[in-house]
């Protein structure tokens, strides 16, 4: 798609449709994921921290979601999307669905995610559709304290005890591969970039990057070398994982069809 | 915008709707009973159509907010009860919630319930990356310092007094 003004003009509705899914489902994802940590935490002031993190990131999925099946016009709500979908229909971001692991890791995923979406939320308030550009500039402020709250933790793991710092330099080692997809293209962000929704996925790099060569450096972790990785959530292909996940996530709607509260 | 829609009714909104806003500020946030939905600042506005039917646009202080729908049944039912037939209940997201809209009286109120109030304007964002400096609300200590930048709920960071030694929670500039 070229980006001329006419496609600016008239993003289609399937594509607006795929862009708020794909936005939708990583919110989505990474705020079951941290919702696990409930109960679990390592302490209570954390335990709270990761729940209010997935709470902001449950409300930018119904915005996306609701908006989604709004365009799509078949009637279908952020719950259908949400609990009716098979895995292979989820387009979120792979880094998102991996497991918790430790409270280290988690860490290093929220704090890779956080930097992102920083620089997504950001650019996004510049979106042809007021509906993204809306959702960006009220949760660009939300994402500021995750990411105050994940690079804080960065630095006071990885500057920390000997085996703080082994366990975030190792969840590090372990996901920094899936970190390549933020900035892939050939997927629905870059065709919304191209139709004026959202920025082109490339352009988020630069920033991203100073922004956690920083945190790292602070936090005396090394930086893991770039590799390009077979997991591409945002192109329906993902790790094993994310089933797992749904088949907890979805279960209620899958045994009981229908059910309500 | 630094200035709470609450505080311009007044001089600027028909008698009718300042009547619907006097209502309005009777309505306790369900989280933080001591504040009115108006001294949140989450009522964005009040129409009164022709056929006297009350549409209100409220914002969401979090994207997230479980309290959002709450508020939304709390306004209603109010409404109801004061004769209003069929009150609706908008969602208003842009431009964003702030805590500058929090009013003189509810800042207060806040301090008096043992939650620290917002410490400056989040007109420049630079103070988002920035940590306050935030006084203890039972005995106005500034040794204070941060245990978490989360509370019992999104809106609130949790502190503690190096003077008075109780722990307290801190109302975030957002």
């Amino acid at each position: 798609m070229s980006a001329s003004a006419a496609t600016v003009l008239s993003a289609s509705t399937d594509l607006r449709f795929r862009y708020a899914v794909h936005l939708g489902d990583t919110s989505l994802i990474l705020a079951q994921r941290l919702g696990e940590w409930v109960g679990h935490a390592p302490a209570l002031e954390e335990d709270l921290a990761l729940a209010n993190i997935a709470l902001d990131l449950l409300g930018q999925a119904r915005y996306l979601l609701s908006y989604a099946g709004e365009i799509e016009g078949k009637g279908r709500t952020e719950d259908d999307l949400a609990f009716l979908r098979d895995p292979s229909d989820f387009t979120n971001l792979a880094l998102v669905e991996q497991p918790n692991v430790d409270f280290g890791h988690t860490i290093v995923r929220q704090f890779l995610i956080d930097a992102w979406q920083l620089e997504l939320f950001e650019c996004l308030q510049g979106s042809s559709e007021p509906r993204f550009a809306e959702l960006a500039a009220k949760a660009l402020k939300e994402t500021r304290y995750h990411y105050r709250f994940s690079s804080g933790w960065m630095v006071r793991l990885g500057d920390g005890t000997e085996e703080s710092h082994k366990r975030v330099q190792e969840g590090l080692d372990s996901l920094w591969k899936f970190t390549s997809e933020f900035f892939a293209p050939g997927a629905v962000d870059e065709e919304a970039a191209a139709a004026g929704l959202g920025p082109d996925p490339a352009s988020l790099r630069a920033a991203w990057a100073a922004n956690v060569e920083q945190v790292l450096t602070e936090a005396t972790l090394k930086k893991p070398a770039d590799v390009s990785y077979r997991w591409f959530g945002k192109r329906n292909q993902h790790s094993e994982h994310l089933s797992h996940l749904l088949a907890e996530m979805q279960f209620m709607q899958r045994t009981y069809p229908g059910v309500q509260w | 915008m630094n200035q709470a829609p609450a505080n311009r009714a007044d001089r600027f909104v028909a008698p009718a709707e300042r009547e619907i806003w006097r209502i309005l500020a009777d309505v306790p946030d369900p989280e933080i009973p001591v504040l009115s939905v108006v001294e949140l600042g989450i009522i964005r506005h009040v129409r009164l159509a022709d056929d006297g039917r009350v549409t209100v646009g409220v914002s969401p202080t979090y994207t997230g907010c479980p309290a959002t729908e709450v508020i939304a049944r709390s306004i209603e039912t109010r409404l109801e009860a004061e004769g209003y037939e069929h009150p609706k209940v908008e969602s208003v997201l842009s431009p964003p919630w702030t805590s500058d809209w929090l009013t003189e009286s509810g800042r207060a109120k806040l301090k008096e319930y043992g939650i620290a109030p917002p410490a400056h304007s989040v007109s420049h964002p630079k103070h988002l990356f920035r940590e306050p400096k935030v006084a203890c609300p039972r005995c106005s200590s500034m040794q204070t310092s941060k245990v978490s930048e989360f509370a019992s709920t999104p809106c609130k960071a949790l502190y503690r007094c190096a003077s008075c030694l109780e722990p307290f929670e801190y109302f975030k500039c957002i």
